[in-house]
């Protein structure tokens, strides 16, 4: 007879709109935003804290949502890919992953956007360095490298006239 | 990948966590930055039953300086650290917070986690090393403060007892004429260092007078390579006396050979890192501002 774990009530703010949920404390906040909140819009990839297909933003900085449980969100406020575009119009920086073509397959694109969107609200010049450093943590398999700088320093111009 | 069912503990204070630790026995595990703690779980190679979340006790992350000490409170993140002000005067903690992995695990990962975990691949231990650190400890006990250089008894194992956690880190701020460099050689940014090496070197005109040289990743814990210090220490930095303590380096590594490299590969990169680390950590000493960042294959 397996032990019985409790549930654990938590509220968090997922793009803008409260929650209140009942979550296994092994449950990671990656299944919670995709399982529970059906936003699948953040991937799972290596589910080992590699790739960084899950990064989501914690009240505002850039977290692997696969190395963190549901619970510890607790009271937080999370930003997810579907939180960028505002009334049907795409974020600055979805428009410069677009435009230059900062994408092939797709899969890694949410979470080098918002690696990209912590990057570029502090820094709107980032330096080639800088643009490396910030998406050290984020694996593209299509090696589309050279249009993802592209856009994220496209991403910055954006967010300068934003 | 799902780790095995837990229980979840919520901390309000540090005395209340150790309380906590004490009354849910040996199964239990403080749970901080998660960064490795919650990968190995996925993995199934921790199975704790019980979780202690200390990332919501008030007042654990902050860096101060007092009577010469810089204090980091246990859960202070390793950005926090890497956007600090310290970094600029204390070039080596610099090198090493924001060296660490990528952004989002930097965002996470405590620096007290870091040295309680006692990874023989962690960065923070082989800094702290080569400085003056205090690990302060706190059980339903005692509160008591153990120098670095006895914390860390063998791989992933501390002096901690199963109800104490480390409360504050506290490390002294060298003085002028003494400069500190970290190098780490990794494959990409997101994976442990093939092998890593931190040197504090204090000169008197061009002779050395004091060095401290600690490598990490090529051991079950930091090694302290005293020998290739003792090659350095009152005596001019020049090719050969960088050669010898490259040399010392060699003997006193212990890597073990593994997907990241041979023994014998790792033994010889560790004497390489050691060598631009010296360089960088003698013109600190001089008092030039020298960047430096991991170097990647």
């Amino acid at each position: 007879m397996p032990e019985t774990i409790d549930k654990v009530a938590i509220q968090l703010k997922v793009n803008g709109k409260l929650y209140s949920l009942a979550v296994e404390p092994r449950t990671l906040l990656v299944e919670l935003l995709r399982e529970e909140l059906n936003l699948t819009g953040t991937h799972v990839g290596c589910d080992t804290t590699y790739c960084g297909a899950c990064t989501v933003l914690l009240n505002g900085a850039s977290v692997k949502s696969c190395t963190m449980f549901a619970v510890q969100a607790d009271g937080a406020e999370i930003l997810t890919v579907e939180g960028l575009a505002k009334d049907g119009k795409l974020h600055p920086i979805q428009k410069a992953f677009g435009d230059s073509y900062g994408l092939q397959c797709g899969y890694c694109t949410p979470g080098l956007m918002l690696s990209t969107f912590q990057l570029v609200t502090k820094n709107h010049e980032p330096s080639e360095n800088e643009i490396r450093k910030a998406i050290a943590g984020n694996t593209c398999r299509c090696t589309g490298y050279q249009n993802i700088f592209k856009a994220i320093r496209l991403a910055a111009q954006n967010m300068k006239g934003a | 990948m799902y780790p095995r069912p837990f229980h979840y503990h919520r901390a309000g204070s540090l005395p209340e966590a150790a309380t906590m630790l004490s009354q849910l026995g040996d199964d239990a595990k403080l749970l901080a930055g998660g960064q490795s703690l919650i990968p190995l779980m996925k993995l199934r190679f921790a199975n704790p039953s019980h979780l202690v979340d200390l990332n919501f006790v008030p007042g654990t992350s902050y860096i101060n300086e007092q009577n010469g000490a810089v204090r980091f409170g246990a859960l202070t993140r390793h950005s926090e650290i890497e956007n600090s002000s310290i970094g600029v005067r204390f070039p080596i903690l610099h090198d090493c917070a924001a060296g660490i992995a990528d952004v989002q695990i930097r965002n996470r990962g405590t620096i007290g986690g870091s040295l309680a975990e006692a990874d023989p691949s962690g960065d923070w231990a082989a800094v702290l090393l080569t400085q003056k650190t205090e690990i302060w400890c706190l059980s339903p006990r005692r509160e008591r403060s153990v120098p670095l250089t006895d914390f860390i008894t063998d791989a992933y194992t501390t002096v901690l007892e199963h109800d104490e956690l480390v409360r504050e880190i506290s490390v002294e701020v060298p003085g002028k004429g003494t400069g500190g460099a970290y190098l780490a050689f990794k494959r990409s940014a997101p994976v442990y260092p093939t092998a890593s090496a931190a040197v504090q070197i204090t000169m008197e005109g061009d002779i050395c007078k004091d060095a401290h040289l600690v490598l990490g990743c090529v051991g079950l814990v930091p090694v302290r390579a005293t020998a290739a210090a003792d090659a350095l220490r009152d005596r001019r930095i020049d090719d050969k006396s960088v050669a010898a303590a490259m040399d010392a380096v060699r003997e006193a590594v212990d890597p073990q050979a593994d997907m990241r490299g041979s023994a014998e590969y790792k033994r010889t990169l560790a004497a390489a890192l050691v060598k631009r680390a010296i360089e960088v950590a003698v013109r600190r000493a001089r008092g030039e501002r020298v960047e430096v960042s991991h170097i990647y294959a």
